[in-house]
């Protein structure tokens, strides 16, 4: 399946690249409304018409797929690392602090993650700028997205506890932070690299629901969740079938992601 | 006994906490004790004045939480201030319906998830194991809200949701289990004896997967609840979900974190259960 997985990969790069080049693209500016062509149909002038605010789609779809594809990412480098941190040095350290760790995790991953987002979510202000709201929703994410990742490094690092390198740089004299910095830590990477491809589209995911439950990213600045929430004009879209588009686009997107990891990396 | 009771003061001990980080939250989060009338700007200062004077926003964080808790072991869960009706009783409306759609969805998922999943295993067609996982591969990457709209959209009953929501992830866990058992040695050694391809799975290859399955049952509870908050809020189905989302967008804190308090209890106690199954079983085994 490598052919699967570089297709896979060369399609997510086309659309970086797409929607990284937006500003040179994209025939109009995401909230730039053009006042006497709301609702077009598509059009050489707008590939995929434009929204009820006359606001080219197809601008849309490109600065979303931006702001989801860069802040994804970096929300799952963010729990990643949390991950890291709180799974690798409690499984190296073991006893209490592995064991109070542990229930935290539990405690997290026992709380149904989009209850869970919502709860959070609503403690923080609801009205804010759309930067605002971008950094918000991608940062909690990150801050709530490792529970998951952290009890699969904390069995890695605790499987390293007794393992011969560890042993043979204790006896070298090793110990501590430098010990786990410069032996544990390294030797983790490659489960935080599948964690952190793991978590990607399952943020791009949650983004989307939360985005359509009016608890994501606020207008005018669009992303996948707000482009998707178009769906809801329900009566309006039987005669307009390009409004899939965006689907489409966010179906293949997660889907190539999924691919892109290789299926010893997937887990049970 | 000893296990269970074990499982019951660890399962109270994180509901405490839980309890607590939610209370926390609630009190440390900005606006509390605020009221939305407070930014009227006909009121005098007099009357502003009057409305911020709250007891509860005064207090330290622990006298606050002894308090929640004292209404909380008093059934009073306070009131919600977007619907102004006693959080208790919007629960006991709310929930028997959650817990019906969810229950559904689980029982649906589970029978078609486990069934194509054995399929896939028994079969052993490369066609058939690539197409159930191409198919629940798109599921699993449309969002649960996009399929709300979907439903609605093509006006399908709203309760079989859930179901396509959690089918793929049953089937593709379930899948790997299963296919991992079956390439196990004491399988292969069956198959070499001639027994049909039923009683290997029935005696070989299910109980060596049976306890992770057990697991994954626990964790699909936790799906399913999280999969109800845009189902609900979307198709309009008055379940928890939905309160949830009326919750959040009103920021209704006491509300939400009760909710949240609610929802992890059901699943840690789903958890729970299947975690006891599981080690029974396994016992058992050994």
């Amino acid at each position: 399946m490598n052919w699967l997985r570089t297709v896979a990969i060369a399609f997510l790069l086309l659309v970086a690249a797409a929607s990284l080049s937006a500003n040179f693209v994209a025939p109009a500016h995401y909230a730039y409304q053009f006042r006497s062509e709301t609702d077009a149909q598509p059009s050489y002038r707008h590939p995929l018409g434009t929204d009820d605010l006359g606001r080219d789609r197809f601008s849309r779809v490109l600065y979303g797929t931006r702001v989801s594809l860069l802040l994804a990412p970096a929300a799952a480098w963010l729990s990643s690392l949390l991950a890291l941190l709180i799974g690798g040095v409690s499984g190296f350290v073991g006893g209490r602090l592995e064991k109070i760790v542990m229930a935290a995790t539990d405690l997290f991953l026992s709380l149904p993650w989009l209850f869970l987002l919502l709860t959070v979510r609503a403690m923080l202000p609801l009205n804010v700028s759309p930067m605002v709201s971008v950094v918000i929703t991608f940062a909690l994410l990150g801050c709530l997205g490792w529970a998951g990742a952290a009890r699969v490094i904390c069995a890695d690092a605790r499987g390293m506890r007794q393992a011969d390198f560890v042993l043979l740089a204790r006896a070298s004299g090793s110990s501590g932070l430098r010990l786990l910095w410069r032996h544990v830590l390294p030797n983790l990477r490659p489960i935080v690299l599948a964690q952190f491809w793991i978590s990607i589209p399952v943020f791009i995911l949650t983004e989307a629901n939360l985005g359509m439950l009016g608890l994501g990213v606020t207008e005018p600045l669009p992303s996948w969740g707000s482009l998707l929430r178009e769906l809801q004009s329900y009566p309006a879209i039987s005669g307009q079938p390009w409004l899939f588009v965006p689907l489409i686009l966010f179906v293949v997107v997660v889907g190539s992601f999924h691919f892109v990891l290789r299926t010893e990396e997937l887990p049970a | 006994m000893r296990r269970l009771s074990k499982h019951a003061v660890k399962l109270l001990i994180t509901l405490m906490v839980g309890g607590f980080l939610a209370a926390t939250l609630v009190r440390l989060a900005p606006g509390f004790g605020l009221d939305e009338e407070q930014l009227d700007i006909r009121l005098s200062s007099r009357s502003i004045e009057s409305l911020s004077h709250n007891p509860e926003g005064d207090e330290n964080l622990v006298l606050f939480y002894l308090h929640y808790g004292e209404r909380l072991l008093h059934g009073d869960l306070g009131m919600s201030r977007t619907l102004h009706r006693p959080v208790a009783q919007l629960l006991s409306e709310r929930l028997p319906e959650t817990l019906k759609s969810v229950a559904l969805g689980l029982a649906l998922a589970w029978f078609f998830g486990i069934s194509l999943a054995i399929l896939s295993v028994i079969v052993r067609s490369y066609t058939v194991d690539g197409l159930f996982s191409l198919v629940c591969g798109v599921l699993l990457c449309i969002p649960a809200a996009v399929w709300a709209l979907l439903f609605v959209l093509a006006r399908a009953p709203e309760r079989l949701l859930l179901a396509l929501i959690v089918l793929p992830k049953i089937y593709s866990y379930s899948r790997n289990l299963l296919v991992r058992s079956a390439r196990e040695l004491h399988v292969l050694a069956a198959h070499a004896k001639g027994l049909t391809p039923i009683r290997v799975l029935a005696w070989h290859i299910l109980p060596t997967a049976v306890p992770q399955l057990l697991a994954l049952l626990g964790v699909s509870v936790s799906v399913a609840f999280a999969a109800a908050v845009p189902v609900e809020a979307l198709c309009d189905l008055p379940g928890i979900g939905q309160l949830a989302w009326k919750a959040a967008l009103g920021r209704d804190l006491y509300l939400l974190t009760t909710l949240s308090v609610l929802v992890t209890a059901i699943t840690l106690l789903a958890n729970s259960a299947c975690e006891l199954l599981g080690s029974t079983l396994r016992g058992s085994e050994s």
